[in-house]
């Protein structure tokens, strides 16, 4: 089964000339793949490039207009996610599908449970579970429910059902990951490498997903770019460098937008906010800080370390019980989201899903709707004051959509992103807290948004930024807070803006 | 993830992707988005004339209509002056349904509001309109007694609109002190029979509280926040509105919706029957907003589209009536109709039926 990756071997999956049509718009056009069986095979292209739609077609999720897909040299076709799997090719999504409430082996077996008399055999479900796993080198307790362990147990436990044998299916002959990693840290990603080269010993040929691409050079072995739904190249990872991968997917040489010189509007300021000794609970600590008006400060800390639990705080979705908060220079005390938007505070929150967008209204509603809920319900927005902002904020930001009229819950990650941006710039704030403004949106609109930020703080509006990406910050901060433990542990600026220092300033004495 | 075929950066150094761009922008409501909106209506509307027209097969007569002491006769009239009730619960069902609730209560609100009504009037020292606006308060405290509990106590819609359903017709009762009280009051008989310009007065208030609703939430912000907070509650409190706010004003509203409602049945009957006066009616109403195309998970509603649920479900009840189909057979065949027109609205279902009607054509491009 283990046969080397070699061009003259017959291709394990093949797609040609795939074609896909969404009203208005041409998803895929004569887009391909090939994958041979035992390799790593990263699929790479910004937010809305079609990864997502071919793999939607190679695993039944969508069908295809046009084209053929081939395996083992068989053309097939499949009509739901179902008739995929039963010919070998399993998929893990970027959201781990699992039943947290369920035990580990539930979840491996769910629906092909070992029977005994016609009801599951729990025993032997166990012991196929921690054989299962043990091949991946994770011993646990899989009677466990599945919410107790880390997102990356749950990821592996999600990669394990997908390659484990099926009930009348095919042995798996290709793994589709989308986004595996997004939400593991450097350890567990390596855990999770451990696994796919196994698994790539093993024959599976596995389709790599991800944004980040240090990881694909670690892991794959070939590289299939795509770029507005077509075909770009395919290339082998050592022959490719960085440079031209990331020129590849863009269409065009990406100018280093790092190390730039914060952007200093206003040489030394007045704070447009300052907390003195600001506290909430166990959630903020302490905080003393000075946001200066028309700068960029830069939030840095780990997951949990205080971040977020500051900008809920500025933005009246907590309430403080200890120290001062004033803005524009008069104390403040904010009740609710309303007071902190009256007052010229607005908060583009981290989880764009749950927390930023209302999917089913339009990109036009939801540009509008925080002017008009700061206005009030009895002034309303006429429609066509609302296709105005819409529009002048679809050109400015360039959000990538046929019309307006779009529910915002049908665009692409980094485009979602942009219409809560627009939707809180409309608001016109004096203050704009963005948390993890970068996440998950792919390198071109990466790119804007940072440019933005550096607009946005030169026209005189203050920010605060989170992020977890340490090179990110130092590109437009004026000074970074550094959190730790809820408490802010550091404020660098000047020379100490860079990633080594402020790396040195998370970790703190204590490592 | 979707398949946004045009790339950020791109549209620079493609000057052709950024016209094409730039036209389907202009093209403002494209053909796919209004076809949409046209379909939410077809079916509805499809299912009422199809009931309409086994009526005129079942009855010739059916579309007739007579003119006669100032005021239009027939069994379309018939069908819009029975719905009147139903509707306005409709109208306010939506609202409460677009939040991702329900309530259970508005039956029994009618009640309570009838026997406020039928109580005042005989006793025989209040004014009319004394009368209709201490009913329509008392629905509006019912309402505010709902929406306190589902949006400051966090009690499920289903569970605290139904301590009301329950406890509301006692109420009624105890009003009545378990009789049923009827009056004399022509002025009052006239909202549930009297007329005006032809047509029933019920239809009148049916009309006037639908334009009110679509001027108060269409021409405000109204409608959009209750869209807003129906499709993400958290997302809409993050952009500073007052979710709960909104959750209490949809009860409200539908609370105020019921005790005219209440008001009319109250009226037709010129007394106050606290055990019958809206039994089951919420369930209609629910079923109305359905049938309307609106889902019980929240998010946009149409109030137009309701009141055609409303009709749908009257013109049935006529429909079996005029078929002359022994009665006991009324419930079943309802039930059935309703099922087929939910089946029909369903996309799930008619790619089904598309898939069915293809079969041996998908089957064979299989291996």
């Amino acid at each position: 089964m283990s046969e080397s990756i070699n061009n003259a071997a017959k291709p394990v999956l093949q797609l040609r000339q795939i074609n896909k049509n969404f009203p208005g718009v041409k998803a895929l056009q004569q887009a391909q793949l090939s994958l041979y069986a035992g390799e790593v095979h990263a699929l790479l292209g910004e937010n809305g490039a079609g990864k997502s739609t071919l793999v939607k077609v190679m695993t039944g999720v969508l069908q295809k207009d046009g084209g053929e897909l081939l395996l083992d040299s068989t053309a097939l076709s499949f009509a739901t996610p179902k008739d995929a799997q039963q010919a070998g090719i399993s998929t893990v999504y970027q959201e781990v599908n699992l039943l947290p409430n369920l035990s580990v082996a539930h979840n491996l077996f769910l629906g092909s449970e070992p029977k005994r008399f016609g009801l599951i055999d729990k025993k032997a479900m166990a012991h196929q579970a921690r054989q299962l796993l043990s091949s991946f080198g994770l011993d646990i307790n899989v009677t466990a429910p599945l919410s107790e362990f880390s997102v990356a147990v749950q990821q592996l436990v999600a990669i394990a059902r997908g390659i484990a044998p099926k009930r009348g299916a095919a042995r798996t002959k290709v793994l589709v990951l989308d986004e595996p990693t997004a939400s593991l840290d450097a350890d567990e990603v390596q855990t999770l490498f451990q696994v796919l080269r196994q698994l790539k010993q093993q024959g599976v040929a596995i389709v790599f997903i991800t944004h980040f691409l240090d990881q694909v050079y670690q892991i794959s072995d070939r590289i299939t770019v795509m770029r507005n739904g077509c075909f770009v190249g395919e290339y082998q990872t050592a022959q490719l460098n960085k440079a031209e991968l990331i020129a590849a997917m863009l269409g065009k040489e990406l100018s280093q937008q790092r190390h730039q010189t914060p952007c200093l509007a206003v040489e030394h300021s007045e704070a447009i906010l300052s907390a003195r000794q600001l506290s909430s609970g166990q959630s903020v600590q302490q905080l003393d800080l000075d946001l200066p008006q028309g700068q960029a400060v830069g939030l840095a800390g780990l997951l949990g370390s205080g971040r977020t639990e500051i900008c809920r705080l500025l933005f009246g979705l907590d309430q403080a019980d200890g120290g001062t908060l004033s803005f524009a220079g008069s104390p403040i005390k904010l009740s609710n989201p309303a007071h902190a938007i009256a007052l010229g505070i607005a908060l583009c929150p981290e989880d764009r899903k749950t927390q930023g967008m209302i999917a089913a209204l339009s990109i036009r509603e939801n540009i509008s709707l925080a002017l008009q809920a700061k206005q009030g319900w009895w002034r309303v927005l006429s429609k066509k004051k609302q296709q105005q902002l819409a529009d002048f904020y679809i050109e400015k930001l360039q959000i990538a959509t046929p019309d307006a009229d779009k529910p915002i819950g049908q665009l692409s990650g980094g485009n979602q992103q942009k219409v809560i941006l627009a939707r809180w710039l409309a608001v016109e704030p004096q203050l704009l807290l963005l948390d993890e403004p970068t996440r998950g949106i792919d390198i071109g609109a990466h790119a804007e948004i940072l440019q933005l930020i550096r607009q946005l703080c030169q026209q005189g509006m203050s920010l605060l930024v989170t992020s977890s990406e340490l090179e990110e910050l130092t590109a437009f901060s004026s000074k970074i807070v550094v959190m730790r433990d809820r408490k802010k542990v550091a404020e660098l600026s000047g020379e100490d803006l860079n990633p080594d220092r402020i790396m040195a300033a998370i970790a703190g004495a204590s490592v | 993830m979707t398949s946004e075929a045009t790339v950020l950066n791109s549209t620079h150094s493609d000057p052709l992707k950024a016209d094409q761009l730039k036209a389907a922008r202009q093209a403002r409501y494209s053909p796919g988005q209004s076809a949409h909106k046209f379909s939410l209506y077809l079916y509805p509307l499809v299912a009422l004339a199809l009931l309409l027209l086994v009526n005129v097969l079942l009855d010739p007569q059916f579309f007739s209509l007579q003119w006669q002491d100032g005021r239009l006769y027939g069994p379309l009239i018939d069908i819009l002056n029975r719905s009147a009730p139903v509707a306005l619960l409709a109208i306010g069902m939506s609202l409460v349904i677009a939040t991702g609730g329900i309530d259970l209560s508005v039956g029994a609100v009618m009640a309570i509001c009838g026997a406020v009504c039928a109580n005042l009037l005989l006793l025989g020292d209040w004014s009319f309109p004394a009368v209709i606006g201490l009913a329509v308060l008392t629905g509006l405290a019912c309402g505010l007694v709902n929406g306190f509990m589902v949006s400051y106590l966090g009690i499920q819609p289903i569970v605290a609109t139904l301590v009301l359903m329950v406890a509301g017709r006692g109420v009624a009762q105890l009003l009545n002190q378990g009789q049923i009280v009827t009056f004399q009051n022509p002025d009052f008989a006239a909202l549930g029979s009297g007329s005006f310009l032809g047509l029933p007065v019920p239809v009148w208030l049916v009309l006037l509280a639908l334009l009110i609703m679509q001027l108060l939430l269409r021409r405000t912000a109204l409608g959009l926040f209750i869209e807003a907070v129906g499709c993400n509650a958290k997302a809409s409190r993050y952009l500073g509105i007052d979710d709960r706010g909104i959750k209490l004003t949809v009860y409200l509203l539908a609370g105020g919706c019921a005790a005219l409602a209440g008001i009319i049945a109250t009226a037709d009957i010129q007394g106050s029957d606290a055990n019958n006066a809206g039994l089951w009616l919420e369930l209609d109403a629910i079923l109305a907003v359905v049938i309307g195309g609106a889902a019980l998970t929240g998010g946009r509603f149409s109030l137009p589209r309701a009141v055609i649920g409303v009709l749908i479900i009257q013109t049935l009840s006529t429909t079996i009536v005029v078929s002359g189909l022994p009665s006991k057979f009324n419930l079943l065949i309802k039930a059935l109709v309703i099922l087929l027109v939910l089946m029909l609205q369903s996309e799930l279902f008619r790619n089904q039926l598309k898939s069915l009607l293809s079969f041996g054509k998908a089957r064979g491009g299989k291996v």
